[in-house]
């Protein structure tokens, strides 16, 4: 998983509150055997519509998502955390994130970063007077910058410390390296061994 | 790092946990777990490889991990391709995964291919005091060895891919003791299924399960599988049983068991495995082993089950009302009246196989009720091994014969009609004795209907095509032809 420290892209304003998993990836799409590739089934069938966010020009590109509250509620699949990434973006501000959904987002190296009401309006209209504007999003000084408005966000430390790092489960586990080999390097000779096949 | 061995009583989870503790969480941190042995299948493995591409990253110990095709899998025509779509796409997906990263994989046509926990054991891969995990909730079969063994999710598979370890926080602990001595027709599959009406489909939610008391002892290695196996359908997270004679026994010889020297340390070692006098469970069961009968399921969870010569239960017998609206629900889906006689009970299908019940021991035991008999008409009698080692096994004593001239089909091994997702399905509206573990709603097939029971329960039914258990058979003498019994008509002569 790669550091994430600031990053600044193309910020799409989703005006919709309770936007679940399902409308996130629907559910033909869990049938594939892959962990990536799942740009295509983001918003699968809100993607239907010609005028839809992500289809307009000035926001095909965007990577950070500004949305309305209650995102990610609904089924806990991963493959949510994971169109989203494939899509391209890195970062989903809203004021109200579903647990279960920003629990998978920072195991994946999506920030979502949880902001109030009041600058969720004034991040839509800062958009709206130009769109296509880049936001700025500061994981370090836990700030989004858009034009001249200044927003800060809320993400526990944990999380933005591993995704400061850049360290998904796994990377953390094997911060443990060492611990691992001395324990491989201690165990008995009668465990089990699937190869070679005698 | 030095890790404290507590001077306390211990239980046998607790001692294998301590031995595979590679740091112990602090301040409310989960352990990290060494994990000995990592069974893989199509169905949950594809986007741990992905994920593991994606980043980079080698699995850490090819040796530790073990493949095969399992869930998907057709049993018959096993030559041709996989006829649907979704399930080819994984078994194809496994065999591309397998070569890339250089897992070793058993696929269909192979002799070591089969249900996952069918595999790690006849391989002698499976042994006491060791962790196991797979991508698959039935891993607690590997238990009956005196090993810890769970299910674990997706991206703990690629977990343990990539380190070849899971952070954990340590389970709590249940003895459930049986003693006694079974009677005749009366097996592991009753004792567990009595277990779980008597504590519910969710009594062990959070605990591993220790199965202990003379009744357990007296359990073959396969008795023991079929317990641990189902300890999941209590909610466990793993059913455990002390290693002993039995144990060393079925391991010694086997083609990954240890040899020579590494025996001897190994034996020594699983003798110091079962729990210490004085150690303290967070919960405790006991059932009298000598009271119990052939057991069977009449509902849609398996803690839906009574004894056979009782009755179907009526929603009213239960004063917890999300169990009583359970039971209101379940009576409807599978189609039966309170006050019904299990025994009146007719099925349309029999189902001989599963994880649950699918070893050569079952088999011969199916065997050895159908041998010289007819199967009753129109019901239909799948008999298929849990792996194509026990097809070989049962071909080489003729059971084969036994089953085909019984009228029953012989399958190649899978995971079949255990749960539908592959071509072996019940029909709506079906109702099928099965030796499975699970008896969802549609878990055979959409609308399907299951009883599960034991293998002789299973054989004792598809003779007569009613629920019934083999004290039932002995009056019609061993070797005539049987019509169908009509299912009002009393059978007991
Ligand atoms: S036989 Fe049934 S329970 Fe066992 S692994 Fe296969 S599908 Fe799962």
């Amino acid at each position: 998983m790669d550091k994430f420290s600031t990053h600044t892209g193309i910020a799409a304003p989703l005006k919709r509150s309770a936007v679940d998993t399902d409308q996130i990836i629907p559910a033909v799409y869990l049938k594939r055997v892959t962990k990536t590739g799942f740009e295509d089934a983001l918003f699968a069938n809100w993607r239907q519509d010609p005028e839809f966010l992500l289809n307009q020009p000035t926001f095909a590109a965007a990577s950070v998502l500004v949305a309305g509250p209650d995102f990610g509620t609904g089924s806990s699949r991963e493959h949510a955390v994971w169109a989203l990434r494939d899509y391209g973006f890195r970062v989903v501000l809203s004021p109200k994130f579903a647990d279960i959904f920003r629990g998978n987002a920072g195991k994946q190296g999506l920030v979502t970063g949880v902001i109030s009401e009041s600058d969720l309006e004034a991040i839509w209209a800062a958009i709206d007077a130009q769109p296509g504007i880049s936001m700025t999003v500061d994981l370090e000084a836990r700030e989004a910058r858009i034009g001249d408005l200044r927003v800060a966000f809320e993400i526990d430390d944990y999380t933005r410390w591993r995704l400061l790092e850049g360290l998904d489960d796994i990377g953390l586990t094997l911060r443990n390296e060492q611990a691992i080999a001395q324990f491989e390097a201690r165990r008995e000779a009668w465990r089990p061994r699937t190869l070679p096949v005698r | 790092m030095n890790i404290q061995i507590p001077d306390h009583p211990r239980t046998l989870a607790e001692k294998v946990w301590d031995d595979h503790l590679v740091v112990k969480g602090e301040d409310g941190q989960p352990d990290l777990i060494y994990i000995d042995l990592h069974l893989v299948h199509e169905v949950t493995s594809p986007q741990a490889f992905d994920g593991l591409r994606a980043e980079g990253r080698p699995v850490r110990r090819l040796d530790l991990t073990i493949a095969t095709e399992d869930h998907n899998t057709p049993t018959l025509e096993i030559d041709k391709p996989i006829a649907d779509l979704t399930s080819r796409t994984q078994i194809e997906t496994l065999r591309r995964n397998a070569a890339e990263f250089g897992v070793r994989l058993h696929s269909l046509g192979d002799k070591e291919q089969g249900i996952v926990h069918v595999v790690g054991p006849q391989l002698g891969l499976t042994m006491p005091g060791v962790t196991v995990v797979c991508g698959d909730s039935h891993t607690s079969t590997h238990g009956a060895f005196g090993a810890m063994a769970f299910g674990i999710g997706t991206s703990e598979v690629e977990h343990v891919l990539a380190t070849q370890t899971l952070p954990l926080k340590p389970f709590k602990t249940m003895a459930i003791t049986v003693e006694g001595t079974l009677r005749e027709g009366v097996s592991a599959k009753d004792i567990i299924l009595a277990i779980i009406a008597k504590i519910g489909a969710n009594g062990g939610q959070g605990y591993v399960l220790e199965f202990r008391g003379s009744a357990i002892r007296a359990l073959s290695m396969e008795g023991r599988m079929t317990m641990c196996n189902m300890s999941i359908e209590a909610g466990a997270r793993a059913g455990m049983i002390a290693p002993d004679e039995t144990t060393f026994a079925y391991l010694k010889g086997r083609p990954h068991a240890p040899e020579g020297q590494d025996w001897d340390d190994a034996v020594a070692y699983w003798r110091t495995l079962p729990s210490d006098e004085g150690a303290v469970y967070d919960a405790e069961v006991f059932l009298d082993a000598d009271e119990l009968e052939p057991f069977v399921t009449w509902g849609t969870n398996p803690g839906q089950g009574v004894s056979l010569s009782g009755v179907v239960p009526a929603p009213a017998d239960f004063t917890d009302p999300n169990e009583r609206a359970a039971a209101e629900r379940a009576l409807e889906y599978m189609d039966l009246v309170p006050g019904t006689p299990l025994k009146d009970v007719p099925v349309d299908a029999v189902f001989m196989g599963s994880c649950t019940n699918s070893r050569i021991e079952d088999l011969r035991q199916f065997a050895s009720i159908v041998r010289g008999r007819t199967k009753a008409e129109g019901v239909r009698v799948m008999v298929v091994p849990g792996s194509a080692r026990v097809r070989l096994e049962a071909e080489a004593e003729g059971l084969d014969k036994v089953f085909v001239d019984f009228g029953a089909e012989w399958r190649f091994a899978g995971c079949s009609m255990c749960l539908g997702m592959n071509p072996d399905q019940l029909a709506p509206g079906e109702r099928c004795a099965s030796t499975s573990n699970r008896n969802f709603e549609g878990r055979q097939g959409k609308g399907g209907r299951t009883h599960l029971v034991s293998p002789l329960v299973a054989a004792a039914t598809a003779v007569l095509g009613r629920l019934a258990s083999p004290g039932d058979l002995v009056a019609q003498g061993p070797a005539e032809a049987h019509s169908p019994v009509d299912a009002n008509s009393p059978v007991e002569a």
